[in-house]
């Protein structure tokens, strides 16, 4: 049985579609990247499974259960843990609240031990040192850092992460991406957006395009960026060149 | 691995900057001292405190709702209302009026409850409208209860056994230990894991949604939480007058003062209040011989903050002291040596 399933899910905002049809599945334990240009709908795909969007048809299913009447803080108790491209911290509680939060209503742990799991994700996330410090006087890094942190510490069992990577120079993402990794170790199952492909190229083991809410590709990592298909999406961008020279 | 468990050994997670025995003489003070006011202070400045302990618990409440659960109710004065028609109700069984407060937080609670069901699927202003739709709702239906003097209302019966001066120790008395009660418990909250949650939702709603956080439980919660407090400040306003009528105790002048008070003191701090409180009766005596005067120095102030410091006077003060009269955080030590920085 696969731990996320979607099957025709379809949504529109109007006149825009973020999804038309989509459907995969990902198996536990598994990493599947997500690429596709700016507005495609990646990032709604993410509000659907977590439970911010609701679709307009189609069924999410999270561990053998059907997602459409579980609202998205159960979700996030069943293991859907999830990071925002714009980083959503709670801007008046210190760093170390904000994954506390987490670790206490989404891990559901108390005392003692939400104090250490929340501590153990800052340290994950290097923020260990910034733990006493109010989140909104973090800049734009250290906010990433610290929705993949309050992610940790709800404990996912699938990890949503949208461009994490974004900005961060080659050192920054090799961390991040030994981050990653290690997740994958220890059984994380892992959905990522991600424009920075060498993060994607060195975790995830799948590729899907997302074009205007459609998956154009979907396969071997290398095998997708070098589709036709993707290519007609990006036009020949930046994407595919960095792709070909690795 | 061993490194992660090293360092979780020596990790210290504190509730205050400073010595809770701090916290704990000030307040231990602060209740000798407002206990013992009605001895100590001219009458009528006790019948000032209540009224200022009043609008505290009002406010305290609305802090609740709107600074932290993001409720912004202009309907809380139903509440108000309720609770002392509630108080009336029993004294006319016969009970003792100050005996039926419990009673009529209790009334106050359980109406709370169904309404949230109604106005849970509204938002932002039509939540706002709605509130004070039921809030008016509330009130015509007493109107039409004869045994509780319709639109003129009535005496507070069970008091007159009471002489004069006894009464307004008692009515003081009452006032200052529910305000007492209201602001611990909201602090109690506020500490509790409850309140982290009150904390992130003020914050970021999205965030404490995916973060796992039950935001429309919590919600339901506090908003039953509100209902009860304003119920109980309707309950001591009515034995303060001791006359319950419905266009007194259902005024929309309360829900204006509650959301005044918070705004100027600040939103989604416990000490905000607090602090909006005694501005507003500062300023009210001081310009007492000026008629209106105070509202309208009041009503500008308030407009004041919310354009230029939407956190409150309090909000602006702990941003450039750090001062928390009442501290709600939780701060990390690490006992080996690792500094762990603050702002
Ligand atoms: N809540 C919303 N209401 C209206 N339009 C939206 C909403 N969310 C996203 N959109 C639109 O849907 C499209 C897809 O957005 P998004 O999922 O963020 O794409 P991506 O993450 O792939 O860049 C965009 O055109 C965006 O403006
Ligand atoms: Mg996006």
């Amino acid at each position: 049985m696969p731990l996320l399933q979607l099957e025709g899910v379809s949504k529109r905002f109007g006149q825009v579609v973020v999804a038309s049809g989509v459907t995969f599945q990902l198996d536990e334990g598994a990493s599947l990247g997500v690429v596709g240009p700016n507005g495609a709908g990646k990032t709604s795909l993410f509000g659907i499974i977590s439970g911010d969007i609701s679709p307009d048809a189609g069924t999410v299913t999270f561990a053998g259960k059907n997602l459409a009447s579980v609202p998205g803080p159960t979700r996030c108790r069943l293991g859907v843990g999830r990071t925002y491209q714009i980083p959503q911290p709670f801007e008046h509680m210190s760093v170390f609240e904000n994954t506390l939060l987490a670790a206490q209503q989404g891990a559901r742990t108390r005392g003692r031990k939400s104090f250490e799991l929340a501590y153990t994700s800052l340290e994950r996330t290097d923020l260990a040192p910034l733990a006493n410090r109010p989140a909104g006087t973090l800049g734009l890094l250290h906010r990433k850092r610290l929705e993949l942190a309050r992610a940790l510490a709800t404990k996912p069992r699938l990890l949503l992460l949208d461009e994490i990577a974004g900005g961060l120079t080659d050192l920054e993402v090799s961390e991040l991406t030994a981050i990653v990794r290690e997740l994958q170790r220890e059984g994380v199952t892992i959905l990522w957006i991600e424009h920075v492909v060498r993060a994607l190229l060195s975790t995830v083991d799948r590729l899907i395009c997302l074009a205007n809410g459609e998956i154009v590709a979907d396969g071997d990592p290398r095998d997708v960026l070098n589709s036709e298909a993707v290519r007609r999406v990006y036009l020949g961008g930046a994407i595919i060149n960095e792709a070909a020279t690795r | 691995m061993s490194e992660v468990t090293s360092s979780l050994e020596s990790l210290h997670v504190r509730r205050s900057t400073f010595s809770p025995l701090f916290t704990l003489a000030g307040a231990l003070v602060i209740t000798a001292f407002f206990t013992a006011a009605p001895w100590i202070l001219a009458a009528s400045w006790v019948s000032i405190l209540s009224n200022f302990f009043i609008l505290l618990i009002m406010a305290t409440m609305w802090n609740l709702l709107a600074g932290y659960a993001g409720m912004v109710s202009i309907g809380q004065q139903g509440f108000v209302g309720l609770g002392a028609y509630a108080t009336l109700y029993f004294a006319i069984k016969g009970m003792n009026p100050f005996a039926a407060i419990p009673f009529a937080i209790v009334t106050c609670a359980v109406l709370a409850l169904p309404i949230t069901y109604l106005l849970f699927r509204l938002r932002g202003g039509y939540f706002a409208v709605a509130t004070w739709v039921v809030a008016d709702s509330a009130m015509l239906i007493i109107l039409s209860i004869a045994l509780l003097g319709g639109g003129t209302g009535s005496y507070l019966p069970g008091l007159s056994s009471l002489s004069p001066t006894q009464l307004d120790h008692d009515t003081y008395l009452a006032t200052w230990f529910v305000a007492l009660a209201v602001v611990v418990a909201t602090y109690l909250i506020l500490r509790s894991r409850l309140g982290l949650v009150l904390s992130s939702l003020r914050d970021n709603e999205t965030a404490s949604r995916s973060a796992g956080a039950k935001v429309t439980a919590t919600r339901r919660l506090i908003y039953v939480i509100a209902a009860a407090g304003c119920g109980a400040a309707g309950s001591v306003l009515a034995i303060s007058q001791p006359f319950v009528q419905p266009g007194n105790a259902f005024n929309l002048n309360w829900a204006a003062e509650m959301l005044f008070v918070t705004m100027v003191g600040g939103l989604g701090t416990i000490e905000g209040p607090i602090l909006g409180c005694v501005i507003f009766f500062v300023l009210q005596q001081t310009l007492q011989n000026y008629g209106a005067w105070y509202l309208i120095i009041f009503g500008s102030l308030a407009v004041a903050v919310a354009l230029w410091q939407p956190r409150g006077l309090w909000g602006a003060l702990r941003q450039k002291t750090h001062l928390e009269l009442l501290p709600v955080g939780y701060r990390v030590r690490r006992s080996d040596g690792v500094e762990t920085t603050s702002s």
